[in-house]
C-alpha cells in the first residue's frame, strides 16, 4: 500500500495541520510517513500545500510531481493540481470556493460541501477536518480511531476538550461523501 | 522498545542534541531552521540537562559563542540558513584554526544574496571548499532524513570530539521542513569536568594546579611555526579523508547508468532510480553521506562500470566538479540542477537522465 | 653586596606578581597596557583566581596578552570576545571571565558584541582600553579618536562632517540595565593606577557574585600613535583625551562604593 496525496489551499484553511493529521493517524497505524510541507510567506495568507505520502515500505522521494489523491479548498490549487492526480486517482475538492469546477474524467471527482457544512458547526475551525472525513471515506487509508488517537497525541492537553467537535467534523465529512 | 516520534527535521535536530548532552546551542533565527532554537527554548533543556540556550544578537556572535564555549571542551553548536552561515564564516575559520570540536548547522535555502526561503543546495562549494579564509576543510554531513538529522548530531559530536574538527551538517530545506518518522537516541549525561579534563587537556578551563596555561590562539605571527600548523592540518585532514569516508550506494551492481545526488535530492532520485527500472533501463544511486571527505574512491570505481554519470544537484553544478575530479576513465558525466528555491521532482530527473543519454 | 644578598624577603618593597611572567613585552615604551597588565595580574593574584581565570584577549594590541599573564586564555576574533566570555561563563558559571580589549575592537567592530553582552547582563567583566587610536594596525583612527586628531587615515585631522563624533561608549553601556558598575580610569600616576585596580578589583569580584556585567574603561596613553614621548603623552591624554572622557564611576549599582 502506497498513497501519494497532495493536499492545498489558502493558508490559514488549516491545509498543513489536516496533513499532519493524517501523517499523525499513519503514524499510528505502523505506516511510514512522510508530511512535507510548503513553507515561508504562504504560511501568512497565501496558498500552502502539504505533500502527504503513506506507505508500509520505506518511502523515497518526499517530492512528487504526481499524486494519487488531491485534497482542492481553492481555485489557484484546483488549476495547479488537477492536472497532477495520476489517471484513476481521486480529487477531492469543495465547490464553495471554486469558480471553475474540476473536469477530468479519467479520475474519481468527490465535490463535498464542507464549508456549508461548517457553517452548522460550533466552530468554523474544523473546516479542515470536515475535508479530513470525506478523504477518509473516499480514501480509506487509516481508521478514524487512528485519526483520534493522533490528534489526541498532537494536541495539547488544555485542548483536548476539543476533540468531540473534530470527530463530529469528521464524521460529518465522511456523512457527505456518498457510496 | 524505543518509542518512534513524528517530527520535523529541524525539530528532531533540537531533542537529538539535548540526548546527546551537547552543552551549548547558540543561534539566531532564519528561515528555514527557526524550529531548532525554538524547540529548543521550548523544551527548556536548562531545567534537565542543564544545557545552555541561548538567542545571540547575530550569526556572528553566535558562531564565536560556539568558539568560546568550544575552547573550554563543552559540547557546543550553532545552527543557521545561507545568509546566516555566510556570516558564520570567520568564526568557522577559527575554530577549525584553533582544531575546536563542534557542531554547526546549515539548513540550505536559495541565494545568492537574501535569495529566497525554499531549499538548495547552492553552499556545497562554502561547505567542502573551505568557506573562510585559510586551508581548512570542515568534516561535512548530508542528512537525507529526519532520521539522519537526529543520528548526525551524535555522528558529527563523535567526529568531531575524535579528530578535534568542526563539524558540518549540511541540510536544507526539505530535511529541515518535512515530518518522518525517528527514533531518538537515549538520553546520555553532559560530560563532568573530570571527563573533559581528561579527554580534552587543550581545554581552556582556568588553570589547575600543576599544568601551565592552556592558551587557545589561532594567531602565529612567525611563518615558519605557521607554516608547521598548516602541515600539522593537512597531515590531520588526509587521516580523516582515509577514515571518514561515508556514503551509500543503492542498485549499483548492475548499473549502466549512475545518478549521484546528496541530502533531499538523493531520495528524488532514488524514486527517479525506481521509475527507471519499471521502464527497464538499470540505474543506480550513489549518494555521498561525507560530502568532504568526499567518496573519491566509489566514484574512480563506479566510473569504470557505467555508461553514464548523472549528478544531480539544488545548484548550478557544484558537486559534479568533484565528481569530475575522480573520475576514472572518461566517462560522460551530466549535470541536472534547479536553483532559487525550486525542488525538482523524480520525474525531472528521469526525464534528464534520458535526454542527456539519449536513452529511448 | 652582590644582587642576590639584596633580593631578600625583607627587603623586598615591591615585586612583580607572579602570574607576570618573564616574556619580553612587545608594548612600546610609555603604553598603558603594560600597567594594566600587572594590575589584572595583582587582582587575580590577591583574589586567589589563578585557577579559575579564562581572560578572552581581543585583536588589537593585546592581541597577545596571553604571552603576559600566566592564566587561562582565549583569543578572539576582532571585536567578538564578549560573545567569546558570553559562552565561556554561561557554560563555566564557577570561572572568573573577562575580556581585554580595545576601543577599536569593542567600540567598532565589536560594538553589537559589547552591547548585547552588557544587555544581557552577562556576569563577565570587561577591560576596556581607550587610547583613541588603531595601535596595532599602525596609528589609524578609532571610533574614540578625539575631532581634530592625527592619525594614518586622518591625516589632516578627524574631521566630523567625514569621520563623525568620537564614540563615548562607557556612558551608552552604563545606561543598559544589564551594567552593574561603569567605571572610567586612568594608569598615569601612582594615584591613578591604585584607583584602577581597586577598580578591577571590583569588576571582577561583581562578576563572581552575579551582579551583571562590569566594564573598567582605562583612558590610556599610545605613545607610538600619538607621536609623543611617554611623558607627553600623558600630558596630552590628561589636557584632551580626560575632557573627552572624564575618569570616575559612570555607574555602581552595587553596595560596594570605590
Amino acid at each position: 500500500m502506497k498513497e501519494e496525496i497532495i493536499m492545498a489551499g489558502f493558508g490559514g484553511q488549516g491545509v498543513l495541520s489536516m496533513g499532519k493529521i493524517l501523517a499523525y493517524a499513519g503514524l499510528m497505524d505502523d505506516l511510514e510517513v512522510t508530511w512535507m510541507p510548503s513553507y515561508g510567506p504562504e504560511q501568512r495568507g497565501g496558498t500552502a500545500n502539504v505533500t502527504v505520502i503513506l506507505s508500509d515500505q520505506p518511502i523515497s522521494s518526499p517530492v512528487l510531481n504526481r499524486y494519487d489523491t488531491a485534497v482542492i479548498l481553492n481555485q489557484q490549487s484546483l488549476d495547479k493540481f488537477e492536472s497532477k492526480v495520476k489517471p484513476g486517482g481521486t480529487l477531492i475538492y469543495d465547490p464553495y470556493s471554486l469558480r471553475n469546477l474540476p473536469t477530468r474524467t479519467d479520475i474519481r471527482l468527490v465535490p463535498v460541501e464542507a464549508m456549508e457544512a461548517t457553517f452548522k458547526l460550533p466552530s468554523a475551525k474544523v473546516y479542515n477536518m470536515v475535508l479530513l472525513g470525506a478523504l477518509l471515506k473516499s480514501r480509506p487509508l487509516v481508521s478514524v480511531d487512528a485519526v483520534m488517537r493522533g490528534l489526541k497525541k498532537t494536541l495539547p492537553e488544555r485542548h483536548h476538550h476539543l476533540l468531540p467537535l473534530n470527530k463530529e467534523a469528521i464524521l460529518k465529512g465522511m456523512e457527505l461523501v456518498g457510496e | 522498545m524505543e518509542e518512534v516520534r513524528l517530527m520535523k527535521g529541524n525539530e528532531a535536530i533540537a531533542h537529538a542534541a539535548i540526548r546527546y548532552g551537547v552543552d551549548g546551542y547558540f543561534g539566531y533565527p532564519i528561515t528555514p531552521q527557526s524550529e531548532i532554537l525554538e524547540t529548543l527554548e521550548e523544551l527548556m533543556p536548562w531545567e534537565t540537562t542543564g544545557m545552555v540556550v541561548l538567542q545571540a544578537e547575530s550569526e556572528v556572535a553566535a558562531i564565536n559563542m560556539v568558539y568560546g564555549g568550544a575552547s573550554t571542551g563543552k559540547a557546543v553548536m550553532t545552527s543557521s540558513s545561507s545568509p546566516g552561515v555566510s556570516l558564520k564564516q570567520e568564526g568557522i575559520s577559527y575554530i577549525a584554526a584553533g582544531e575546536l570540536p563542534a557542531l554547526i548547522i546549515n539548513c540550505m535555502r536559495g541565494g545568492p544574496g537574501l535569495g529566497t526561503l525554499q531549499p538548495s543546495q547552492a553552499d556545497y562549494f562554502q561547505a567542502t571548499k573551505g568557506g573562510g579564509h585559510g586551508d581548512y576543510h570542515l568534516i561535512v554531513l548530508a542528512p537525507a532524513t529526519v532520521q539522519e538529522m537526529a543520528d548526525f548530531v551524535g555522528l558529527g559530536f563523535d567526529l568531531a570530539y575524535k579528530w578535534r574538527n568542526p563539524v558540518l551538517m549540511l541540510a536544507d530545506g526539505v530535511v529541515g521542513q518535512m515530518m518522518e518518522k525517528v527514533v531518538l537516541p537515549e538520553q546520555r549525561p553532559r560530560r563532568t569536568e573530570r571527563e573533559i579534563a581528561e579527554q580534552c587537556p587543550w581545554a581552556v578551563t582556568g588553570r589547575p594546579e600543576g599544568r601551565g596555561p592552556n592558551v587557545l590562539t589561532t594567531l602565529e605571527l612567525d611563518p615558519l611555526k605557521m607554516e608547521q600548523h598548516n602541515l600539522h592540518l593537512q597531515k590531520k585532514y588526509d587521516a580523516i579523508s582515509a577514515e571518514e569516508v561515508r556514503y551509500e550506494e543503492i542498485d549499483t551492481e548492475d548499473a549502466e547508468y549512475l545518478v549521484m545526488a546528496f541530502g533531499s535530492v538523493a531520495r528524488i532520485c532514488q524514486k527517479a532510480v525506481e521509475e527507471a527500472r519499471e521502464q527497464g533501463i538499470k540505474v543506480g544511486l550513489l549518494r555521498p553521506i561525507t560530502l568532504w571527505p568526499f567518496p573519491a574512491e566509489a566514484v574512480a570505481r563506479l566510473s569504470n562500470k557505467v555508461k553514464g554519470i548523472l549528478v544531480v544537484e539544488l545548484n548550478a553544478g557544484q558537486m559534479i566538479e568533484d565528481v569530475r575530479l575522480n573520475l576514472d576513465t572518461r566517462v560522460p558525466v551530466h549535470h541536472f540542477g534547479r536553483m532559487g528555491g525550486i525542488v525538482m521532482d523524480p520525474d525531472e530527473v528521469l526525464g534528464a537522465l534520458k535526454e542527456k543519454f539519449n536513452i529511448q | 653586596m652582590t644582587p642576590e644578598q639584596i633580593k631578600k624577603p625583607e627587603n623586598v618593597v615591591a615585586q612583580r606578581p607572579a602570574l607576570l611572567n618573564d616574556n619580553t613585552m612587545h608594548y612600546c615604551p610609555g603604553c598603558s597596557h603594560g600597567v594594566v597588565h600587572k594590575l589584572v595580574a595583582e587582582v587575580i593574584e590577591e583574589m586567589g583566581a589563578e585557577h579559575i581565570a579564562i581572560g578572552v584577549a581581543p585583536v588589537g594590541c593585546a592581541v597577545m596578552a596571553y604571552n603576559y599573564i600566566d592564566v587561562d586564555w582565549i583569543e578572539a576574533a576582532h571585536g567578538r570576545a564578549p560573545a567569546v566570555a558570553t559562552a565561556v561563563k554561561r557554560l563555566n558559571p564557577s570561572r572568573l571571565v573577562f575580556t581585554y580589549q580595545g576601543d577599536g575592537d569593542l567600540a567598532a567592530i565589536g560594538t553589537a558584541e559589547t552591547i548585547h553582552a552588557a544587555n544581557r547582563g552577562e556576569n563577565i567583566a570587561i577591560i576596556f582600553i581607550n587610547n583613541g587610536i588603531y595601535g596595532m594596525t599602525g596609528g589609524q583612527m578609532a571610533p574614540t579618536t578625539l575631532e581634530g586628531m592625527v592619525t594614518a587615515t586622518t591625516p589632516y585631522g578627524r574631521r566630523v562632517d567625514l569621520n563623525g563624533h568620537h564614540l563615548n561608549i562607557s556612558p551608552l553601556l552604563a545606561q543598559l540595565e544589564g551594567t552593574c558598575y561603569v567605571t572610567r580610569q586612568s594608569v598615569h600616576t601612582a594615584a591613578a593606577v591604585r584607583k584602577a585596580k581597586k577598580a578591577i578589583r571590583q569588576a571582577f569580584e561583581n562578576s563572581m557574585k552575579g551582579l551583571g556585567t562590569s566594564v573598567v574603561e582605562i583612558v590610556s596613553t599610545c605613545s607610538s600613535g600619538w607621536k609623543l614621548t611617554p611623558a607627553k603623552a600623558n600630558d596630552w591624554m590628561v589636557e584632551h583625551m580626560f575632557e573627552a572622557y572624564p575618569v570616575g564611576d559612570i555607574k555602581n549599582t552595587t553596595t560596594q562604593k570605590s
